[in-house]
C-alpha cells in the first residue's frame, strides 16, 4: 500500500527475517490479482492478491499483512485469500496483524514477530517496531516535502526525477540506519529543488478510502498528476497518521482523530466503518481551511464510502465548495481521468477568479 | 390521535419484521409497512440514491418514498451490530445518513442506535424507540418483552421444517432481504416448486448447530452474515443433505462478493453439490434469469439419472468453468 512497506521491511530487516518484496504494483500484479479474486471485489483485494502471487513468484513463503477488524473487508481478506492460494496448490503462510488498536493486538503482533524469527526476544521486537515507526514517520514527511515543492518547482520534473530515484534506491537500502540515512538524503535533495515562491496555487484536499488514497497505482498517481497543474493538493490520510489513530490509545500517541470527528459531527454523529467518517470530517476541515475544492476516491463497491458519498453532495451545497467524487476501479482509464481532473481544476479556477473579481469590486 | 410509524418493507425488516412491528403497535402506535417491492418502488429508489449503492439499498430508498407523505414518523434504525464483536454493513451503521442525505421533506425519523456489539444497551435502545410514542416506560418494556416472544417464535418456526420434507431440496442463500423479497429474487422459491424442488434457507437450519460449524473455521469472522452463510455450509458439506445451492447475490455488494466466493470454493473443493451463482442488479431481467434457473435443474436432472454412473471421483465433473459466472441477471 504506497510506501508502507518501507517501514515494514525495515522492521523485518532489523530482526533478521529474510524479506521478499512483491515488485511494485503494476499492471501486471492486477491482471494477476484479477485473475484469480471473484469478480465484484473491490480493487485493493486484487492489487493484494496480486502482490501475494508476485512474492511467491519471487520465492516468498509467508506473507506478512496487516489486516484490520473493523467492520469491513481488510479483516476477512486473508481468509479468503487462503483459500484462493489454496484452490491453486501453492503453499504459503499467512503473518496477520490485526489492529493494534489496543494493548492485547500490540502483544500478539510482537507475538507474531517472533514466530518468524524466533531467536530474537522482545525487547528487541518492541525496539525494532518503534525503529519502524520511526521510519513511517520520515517517509511521510518525505512526501508531503515533495508534494509541497512539486507545483511550485522552477524546473518541471525535477521533483519526481529525485522521487522515482527514491522509490529505486529504497528497495536496495538494509536494515534500520541505511534506511533512514537515505531517507534524510532525499529530503535535503527535494528541499534544495529551485522554487517559484510567488506562484499562487490553488489547494485541494483528498478524501477518501485510505488503499485508494495511498497506492499511485490505483489512483493513478492523482498526487503527481494535480501537482503538475500546479494543485497544492494535501491528502488526508497518510500512512502515520492512520498507524497513530490505532494507537492513540496509548497515552503518548496523538492522532488528529478527535478534531476530525468533532468536525464531521453535524453531518455523521459516529464512525460507520472504514473511514466514511474521516472522509466527512475532513472535507468540512478542508471548508474551514479555505481550500478550494475537494476531491473524494473511493474504490469501486467500496461500502463505507459509498454512505460517505450519499452524504457529500449536500456538504457540497451547504458548506459551498466544490466536491469531485472519483470511483476507481481496473477499467478506469488514464485519459478519461485526466479529462476529468482537468476539468475540475477549470471549475476551480473560474470561481476562484470570480470571487476574486466579486472582492476587488466590493472594495470600490 | 394516534401517531403513525412507517416501517419500510425492505433491508433488516426481513429479519426483524415481527419484532418491530409488535413492539410499535404494543406502544400505541399505527404501523404502516410500505407495500411488497414493486417496479416503481425500485425505480424511484433507484433514481434517488447514488449510482454505485447496492440494489437492496435503492430500494430501501424507495421504500422510504412510498411511505414518506403517509405517516408521523419514519422508523430507520442504526444497526451497528447484534452481537458481540461482529459487525455488519457500513451501510446499516450509515443507513439514516444514506436516506436522509437522499430525499427531501422526511417525516421525522425514530432512527435509534441499535448496538449489540457492546455488552447490554438494548434497554437503552428500546427506551429511546418507544419514547417517540408514549412517556410510559413500563409499557415499552413490556411491549418489547411482549415483541420479543413473538419474534422467537417466528423464528424457530422456520427452524428445522427440512427434515422431513419429501421433495428434493435445494439450499438458496443470500441476504434475507434479497431471499424473502419476492420481486428481487424474481420468485424463485415458488419458480423452484414448479418444478418440484424445495427451499430452504440458511434460515431453517438450527442457529447452535451453524453456529459450531462455522467456529470450525479457521481465522476470525467479523461478520454475522458471514458466520451465518458459512456455518451454513459446512454443514452442507458434512451432512449431503440438499441437491444443490443458489447463491443469489447483489451485484456491488461487497459482502456479498467475498462470502459466496469463499463458499463456492468450498463447495467445490469438498463436494460435489453443485453450486451456481445468480447476481442481480436493477436492470436484471426476468427471462436470463429463468434460462440459468432451468439450465441449473437440467444439470440437476441429469445427474440424478447418471447418479450410479459417477465414480466417487466425479468431483471435478462440475468443474468451474462448467458454470457461466460473474454473467449478470
Ligand atoms: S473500506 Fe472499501 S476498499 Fe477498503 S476493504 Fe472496505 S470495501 Fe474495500
Ligand atoms: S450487505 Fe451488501 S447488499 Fe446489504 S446493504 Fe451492504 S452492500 Fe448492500
Amino acid at each position: 500500500m504506497g510506501t508502507t512497506y518501507i517501514p515494514v521491511k525495515t522492521i523485518l530487516e532489523e530482526l533478521d527475517i529474510d524479506v521478499v518484496l512483491p515488485p511494485m504494483s503494476s499492471k501486471k500484479t492486477l491482471e494477476l490479482g484479477i485473475k484469480c479474486s471473484p469478480e465484484a471485489i473491490c480493487v485493493p483485494f486484487k492489487i493484494i492478491m496480486g502482490n501475494i502471487l508476485e512474492g511467491i513468484e519471487n520465492g516468498a513463503d509467508t506473507v506478512f499483512m496487516l489486516t484490520g477488524c473493523g467492520p469491513c473487508r481488510f479483516g476477512i481478506f486473508h481468509a479468503l485469500q487462503n483459500e484462493i492460494i489454496r484452490d491453486m496448490n501453492l503453499k504459503i503462510e499467512f503473518i496477520t496483524a490485526d489492529r493494534f488498536s489496543n494493548l492485547a493486538g500490540l502483544k500478539e503482533f510482537s507475538a507474531r514477530l517472533k514466530e518468524a524469527s524466533p531467536k530474537n526476544n522482545y525487547l528487541k521486537i518492541f525496539n525494532t517496531i518503534r525503529k519502524g515507526l520511526k521510519i513511517l514517520d520520515a517517509v511521510d514527511e518525505l512526501q508531503e516535502l515533495t508534494n509541497k515543492i512539486r507545483p511550485i518547482e522552477i524546473n518541471t520534473g525535477e521533483v519526481d526525477y529525485l522521487d522515482t530515484n527514491f522509490s529505486h534506491e529504497i528497495r536496495k537500502v538494509h536494515g534500520y540506519d541505511e534506511a533512514m540515512n537515505l531517507i534524510i538524503d532525499y529530503k535535503e535533495k527535494v528541499s534544495s529543488v529551485k522554487i517559484d515562491k510567488t506562484k499562487q496555487l490553488l489547494k485541494i484536499g483528498i478524501v477518501g478510502e485510505i488503499y485508494t488514497i495511498l497506492e499511485p497505482f490505483i489512483n493513478l498517481n492523482i498526487e503527481k498528476k494535480l501537482g503538475v497543474l500546479g494543485i497544492d493538493v494535501a491528502r488526508s490520510i497518510s500512512a502515520s497518521e492512520y498507524v497513530r489513530e490505532q494507537l492513540d490509545f496509548l497515552p503518548f500517541v496523538h492522532s488528529g482523530k478527535k478534531t476530525i470527528y468533532q468536525a464531521a459531527k453535524p453531518y455523521l454523529e459516529i464512525p460507520i466503518g472504514g473511514h466514511a467518517i474521516n472522509t466527512i470530517g475532513n472535507s468540512m476541515l478542508y471548508k474551514k481551511q479555505n481550500f478550494d475544492g475537494i476531491i473524494h476516491l473511493l474504490p469501486f463497491t467500496c461500502m463505507p464510502e459509498i454512505v460517505a458519498q450519499c452524504i457529500l453532495p449536500t456538504i457540497e451545497k451547504e458548506q459551498d465548495i466544490p466536491i469531485m467524487t472519483l470511483v476507481l476501479d481496473e477499467m478506469t482509464g488514464e485519459a478519461g481521468y485526466m479529462t476529468r481532473l482537468e476539468a475540475f481544476v477549470d471549475l476551480l479556477v473560474k470561481r476562484k477568479d470570480l470571487k476574486n473579481e466579486g472582492n476587488s469590486l466590493s472594495w470600490n | 390521535m394516534t401517531i403513525k410509524v412507517g416501517i419500510p418493507r425492505a433491508l433488516l425488516f426481513y429479519e426483524y419484521a415481527p419484532l418491530w412491528i409488535s413492539f410499535f403497535n404494543d406502544v400505541g402506535a399505527e404501523v404502516i409497512v410500505s407495500d411488497k417491492s414493486n417496479k416503481r418502488i425500485l425505480n424511484n429508489g433507484t433514481i434517488y440514491t447514488v449510482e454505485d449503492a447496492c440494489i437492496p439499498v435503492k430500494l430501501y430508498n424507495g421504500h422510504v418514498l412510498y411511505l414518506k407523505d403517509k405517516v408521523d414518523y419514519l422508523f430507520i434504525p442504526r444497526i451497528m451490530g447484534v452481537y458481540e464483536k461482529e459487525y455488519i454493513c457500513p451501510k446499516f451503521c450509515g443507513l439514516p445518513e444514506v436516506v436522509k442525505y437522499s430525499i427531501k421533506d422526511l417525516p421525522k425519523l425514530i432512527n435509534t442506535k441499535i448496538d449489540l456489539t457492546k455488552s447490554s444497551n438494548m434497554k437503552d435502545a428500546i427506551l429511546n424507540m418507544g419514547s417517540y410514542i408514549t412517556t410510559d416506560k413500563k409499557r415499552i418494556i413490556s411491549a418489547y418483552e411482549k415483541a420479543l416472544i413473538k419474534y422467537n417464535e417466528h423464528k424457530s418456526s422456520m427452524k428445522n421444517t427440512y427434515i422431513n420434507e419429501q421433495n428434493e431440496q435445494i439450499m438458496i442463500m443470500g441476504h434475507p432481504y434479497i431471499l424473502y423479497d419476492e420481486y428481487l429474487n424474481m420468485n424463485v422459491i415458488k419458480k423452484l416448486k414448479s418444478y418440484g424442488y424445495s427451499c430452504i434457507t440458511p434460515d431453517n437450519l438450527d442457529d447452535d448447530l451453524v453456529n459450531e460449524y462455522a467456529n470450525s473455521y479457521p481465522g476470525k469472522i467479523f461478520w454475522l452474515f458471514f458466520r451465518k452463510m458459512l456455518g451454513s455450509c459446512l454443514y452442507l458439506i458434512e451432512n449431503n443433505f440438499f441437491d444443490g445451492v443458489i447463491y443469489i447475490s447483489s451485484f456491488g455488494c461487497g459482502i456479498d462478493s467475498v462470502v459466496a466466493e469463499t463458499i463456492e470454493r468450498r463447495l467445490r473443493r469438498e463436494t460435489n453439490i453443485p453450486f451456481m451463482l445468480m447476481t442481480i442488479d436493477e436492470h436484471s431481467g426476468e427471462a436470463g434469469f429463468n434460462t440459468r434457473l432451468e439450465a441449473f435443474i437440467d444439470m440437476l436432472e441429469w445427474r440424478k439419472i447418471n447418479e450410479n454412473n459417477i465414480s466417487t471421483h466425479g468431483n471435478n465433473l462440475y468443474s468451474r468453468e462448467n458454470n457461466i459466472r460473474g454473467v449478470r441477471y
